[in-house]
């Protein structure tokens, strides 16, 4: 079964998670009142869930056919392509939502930025560092002083604000 | 109109509005020139910027600037080393490549250049004339009608969006939609669909989800697969003056490929890339003999159709939006979802509510076309060294960029995960050939959908009035003809050439 076959089935999967939601436990809580309305809040997801299971059972049993086409990227070859560094970026992006609180923005983001480099194969250290650093103390004065918008500088421990 | 004029031609003169104007013009082109980056990962991260300018003129100048910038800058990329960074200017680069390594790439620039000038141009001037019509003619709305129209659009959508493949591109615009009902609904007040996580409780964010649904698959695109750019042109770019002759033979292509242009633009789900496809086709089977054999191999007349049809068209994409407030394209869906950020609800109460909004956006196109005819052209040759920036530096900054728009968006460190979740996602779904664009157009146009469907349910009592009113039920049947007829006839093909190839 092809890839699209079986995101498919994931989707169809979620659709009736949702479905039965909006059909059997939604409205439970509903004040009495509110049944006598026309609409229910389950109405629409009602009709929707309805519609995205026909559609995804198109899809998972093959009705309408996919014709391959040239992607310009092909999952079948994933493995010739650079999975690893595409993987750790995405490691260091999670790592990024973690710190960012905890340790202050202008730490978590120089990391970023240089982990990130250094990631994709750079290697001229002073060029990486400089431009992270120019960049990070660029990005937070705008942030902060023109977008108006607090974000914790340092690190809790060393002076950052409570917020 | 005359006076809105004055009011546009007012605000878009303001020094704010003119920096806007100029700054989005200069970004997009920087941003658009780097291949495998698109208009709508570039709008999607200018949003958080856009928003806390907080005035709606501003931001939305700002964003269209992007726009037409970034279709701009694709253009010169093609040229110059056949790697469009826009889907709606792969046709420039038929022409526009054979005459770069023929040593006319300054002449190609500057054709590309006049071509977007005047499409876009063109195209602002219809924009000026046909919206204040149809918004006068939407005035006439109900709900109802408004519902039938916002399923017509998404409809639509599905059946041009996606590669032939109908069925992919309605489940992602249920999908969109079932994200959209996420949250607490404005009509009920009551939490649906959260499993009790409070963080959901006011819904997805929207930045977070065009982030993660273009700007995030984009980037890992690029570290997945460098694009291999074959030596291009020695660099080397002079001669922009284009002759006489050549000016007389574009003219009539320009002409017809604004109209052209704009009207594709205006219908949903066919934007800047089918416009300029077709423009191509279009100009290559009405030229002469001789012409028919110079195309794709360094025509004039090849470069200029799909040059001016895209910028065209981007400008007829703002009709629907501006008039009717319902999005034809991912990249106006985004600016949609950027005027509710703001407050302002597009549609044809837009223009007499707002209209210094309205026409300011209107003006603004024609600075902004005439800030890339004359700000870029001399500067072509400098920005074209920048194609050279190292990937290594460029993807941390895009990837810190998506992060940032969506941490300033909700100021919440759950935002990230859900983005870099929802981004994997993305990935996969694109993998799968899966149509990303009708998923953020169902999640935007969700809430006003279900909106209008409520309301009309409760004036009629139930779904009466999907047969009371006729306009309601005839646009219902467009909706319907246009999701059956593409999987028909795609059925049909297929059974054709069945038995010569057919893969599994």
């Amino acid at each position: 079964m092809a890839l699209d076959r079986w995101i498919g089935l994931i989707l169809l999967g979620v659709c009736l998670a949702y479905g039965y939601a909006a059909w059997f436990t939604m409205d439970d809580n509903l004040a009495p009142f509110m049944k006598r309305n026309p609409i229910w809040p389950s109405t629409f997801p009602k009709v929707l869930s309805v519609l995205a299971i026909i559609t995804s059972l198109i899809i998972v049993t093959g009705l309408e056919k996919s014709t391959p086409k040239d992607a310009d990227i092909d999952y079948r070859r994933l493995l010739d392509y650079n999975v690893g560094q595409a993987i750790l970026l995405l490691v260091l992006m999670v790592a990024y939502a973690l710190c960012l609180r905890p340790l202050g923005f202008i730490f978590s983001t120089s990391a970023f930025l240089i982990l990130g480099s250094v990631t994709l194969g750079e290697r001229k250290w002073l060029v990486i560092v400089s431009t992270a650093l120019i960049a990070t103390f660029i990005v937070w004065y705008l942030v902060q002083e023109v977008l108006g918008i607090y974000m914790r500088p340092l690190p809790g421990f060393i002076g950052g604000w409570n917020v | 109109m005359f006076e809105g004029l004055l009011i546009g031609l007012q605000t878009a003169l303001s020094v704010q509005n003119l920096l806007m104007v100029i700054g989005g013009c200069l970004i997009g082109t920087f941003i658009g020139m780097l291949p495998g980056l698109g208009p709508m990962s570039i709008i999607a991260i200018m949003i958080p910027v856009a928003i806390s300018i907080g005035d709606p003129s501003a931001a939305l100048i700002l964003l269209a600037g992007v726009y037409y910038g970034a279709i701009f800058g694709g253009s010169t990329s093609s040229i110059l080393l056949n790697a469009p960074g826009v889907a709606g200017t792969v046709a420039s680069s038929f022409d526009g490549y054979p005459m770069a390594k023929k040593g006319k790439a300054g002449k190609a620039l500057t054709i590309a250049a006049i071509a977007s000038f005047a499409g876009g141009s063109i195209g602002a001037l219809l924009l000026m004339i046909f919206a204040p019509a149809l918004s006068s003619v939407a005035l006439l709305f109900h709900s109802a009608e408004y519902f039938a129209l916002m399923v017509v659009g998404l409809s639509a959508i599905a059946a041009f969006a996606g590669t032939g493949q109908v069925a992919k591109a309605l489940l992602m615009t249920f999908v969109g939609l079932i994200m959209a009902t996420v949250g607490e609904g404005a009509l009920f007040n009551m939490p649906r669909f959260t499993m009790g996580i409070m963080d959901l409780q006011s819904g997805f964010g929207f930045i977070t989800l065009a982030m993660a649904m273009f700007a995030l698959p984009e980037a890992l695109f690029l570290v997945l697969k460098p694009n291999k750019v074959e030596g291009g042109t020695d660099g080397e770019i002079k001669d922009l003056r284009i002759s006489k002759s050549e000016a007389m033979a574009i003219a009539p292509v320009i002409g017809r490929q604004s109209l052209q242009g704009f009207f594709i633009g205006v219908l949903p789900g066919a934007g800047a890339t089918i416009a300029s496809f077709l423009g191509y086709a279009v100009e290559r089977n009405i030229a002469s003999k001789e012409e028919q054999e110079e195309f794709g191999k360094g025509s004039i007349k090849g470069l200029a159709a799909p040059e001016t049809a895209n910028n065209a068209a981007c400008t007829g994409s703002f009709v629907p939006l501006l008039t009717l407030g319902i999005p034809g394209s991912g990249t106006t869906a985004i600016l949609l979802g950027a005027l509710i950020a703001l407050n302002v609800t597009p549609g044809p109460r837009l223009m007499i509510d707002e209209p210094q909004i309205f026409w300011a956006v209107i003006m603004s196109m024609f600075i902004g076309n005439l800030v890339l005819l004359i700000l870029n052209l001399p500067l072509i040759p400098y920005i074209a060294k920048v194609l050279s920036i190292p990937r290594n530096y460029l993807i941390p900054f895009i990837l810190f960029f998506t992060l940032m728009g969506a941490y300033i968006g909700q100021n919440n460190a759950t935002e990230l995960l859900l983005l870099v979740g929802f981004g994997v996602c993305a990935t996969a779904l694109r993998f799968g050939d899966y149509p990303l664009a009708p998923l953020l157009i169902g999640f935007i146009l969700g809430g006003m959908l279900e909106d209008n469907f409520s309301r009309s349910m409760q004036l009629y009592d139930g779904i009466s009035f999907i047969w009371e009113r006729p306009m309601t039920l005839g646009l219902l049947a467009i909706a319907a003809l246009l999701v059956v007829l593409p999987s028909y006839r795609a059925q049909r093909a297929r059974a054709r050439s069945e038995g010569i190839a057919d893969g599994d």
